[in-house]
């Protein structure tokens, strides 16, 4: 049976009871055992959550995947891959301050922890930033999708690079590219649906990097008590794991989204 | 029980409080973010447009594959996946292979019948 005992920089509790162990365990072990489990059980709903987003996408983009390859161009790669590369910086501070926790290391781990928190912070400005130029440029979802001129010059150059009579439903007659372009109502209806893809799947994944970062904060609190030890560590563990799934969600939706020729 | 037996990291300083879960040596964590982050220049670098021609019709497949790997690295490492329970992992994988069900029969359902609804929207088309 693991040793458990009650660290002295934790408030003053009564020394025959460890101050976080719930009545209805034996130990700390058994404890966090049973806690990394329901973590785990959870991100399974998670997956299953965004599975139906990104079964919306395979559905989509094997019906008209020319929408995408237009869609694509209206986002900046360079943001998407400074996201990316933030995020698995976040990850990298997430797993130091667990282990920080794992090793006492009470400093180390509200180190990690705020570091964590700030890419958070980083990576939600790169998408305001990214939304903000969208909401200006009248790139949004379906019904509320009108491309400003700007947006429209970036359209009309890419459509007349497509293959004439292309598999693309607006060329319902087999009229050429360039000259008439399908109507703006025809080529807004479709490519709308593109953004409403692109605001579901992005928006709810920013959604749960809020939470992460509010369930971060929870924890950076405690930690600064003083609560975790070698003994005593789920919280941070189990928000540990949330924030790692939030950022290989992301590192799937990059490349399906940016990354499309 | 857990697989990993309880043991103080190198640079731990008393025994008897050693954590009872396996601790990840921070070489290792450095290790695995620097890989993360050349796959993630490597997916770039393959959409640039130099080798998005020489890549061709694999460019998703290869995108897919490569987030595949970073995905792995942030489980196995990150989550801690490879010094867990087995358990764990079943479940890990057990929700993949939910997706991947819900996706494929969706996607054979949709391939199958898209061009019907396609002629049905050209008859209808004004």
């Amino acid at each position: 049976m693991s040793q458990t005992h009650d660290k002295p920089n934790a408030a003053v509790a009564a020394p025959e009871h460890p101050r976080f162990l719930a009545h209805h365990y034996g130990s700390y072990r058994e404890q966090f055992e049973a806690g990394k489990l329901g973590m785990w059980i959870f991100l399974l709903t998670e997956i299953l959550l965004f599975g139906g987003l990104f079964c919306a996408y395979a559905v989509y983009r094997a019906n008209h995947p020319e929408i995408f390859h237009e869609g694509a161009k209206f986002l900046n790669t360079y943001l998407g891959a400074t996201n990316t590369c933030v995020l698995l910086l976040s990850s990298l501070t997430m797993a130091w301050g667990v282990r920080c926790a794992q090793i006492d290391r009470r400093r180390g781990l509200v180190v990690c922890l705020a570091v964590t928190l700030l890419c958070g912070g980083v990576f939600m400005g790169i998408k305001y930033v990214e939304y903000r130029h969208k909401w200006h440029d009248g790139l949004l979802w379906a019904g509320w999708f009108e491309p400003g001129k700007e947006a429209l010059e970036t359209l009309d150059g890419s459509r007349r690079r497509l293959p004439p009579g292309g598999n693309s439903p607006d060329n319902v007659e087999e009229r050429p590219d360039g000259p008439s372009p399908p109507s703006p109502k025809e080529k807004s209806r479709r490519l709308g649906i593109f953004f409403s893809i692109y605001f579901t799947t992005t928006g709810l994944h920013a959604l749960h990097v809020l939470a992460g970062m509010g369930a971060i904060i929870w924890v950076l609190v405690r930690a600064a008590k003083g609560h975790f030890h070698s003994q005593y560590f789920g919280p941070v563990d189990y928000v540990g794991l949330y924030w790692h799934l939030v950022d290989v969600i992301w590192i799937f939706l990059f490349p399906l989204l940016y990354l499309i020729e | 029980m857990a697989d990993a037996e309880p043991h103080a990291s190198s640079d731990h300083a008393t025994d008897e409080h050693a954590c009872y879960a396996h601790v990840v040596p921070v070489w290792l964590l450095v290790s695995v973010f620097v890989a993360l982050i050349l796959l993630t220049g490597l997916t770039v670098l393959l959409h640039e447009p130099g080798w998005r021609e020489r890549v061709g019709d694999w460019g998703l497949a290869a995108a897919m594959l490569i987030a595949t790997a970073k995905a792995a690295l942030v489980a196995l490492y990150f989550m801690h996946l490879r010094y867990d329970k087995p358990f764990h992992a079943i479940v890990f994988l057990a929700a993949l292979l939910f997706v991947g069900l819900f996706l494929s029969l969706t996607v054979l359902d949709t391939v199958e019948y898209q061009p019907d609804i396609k002629r049905y929207d050209e008859l209808r088309a004004p």
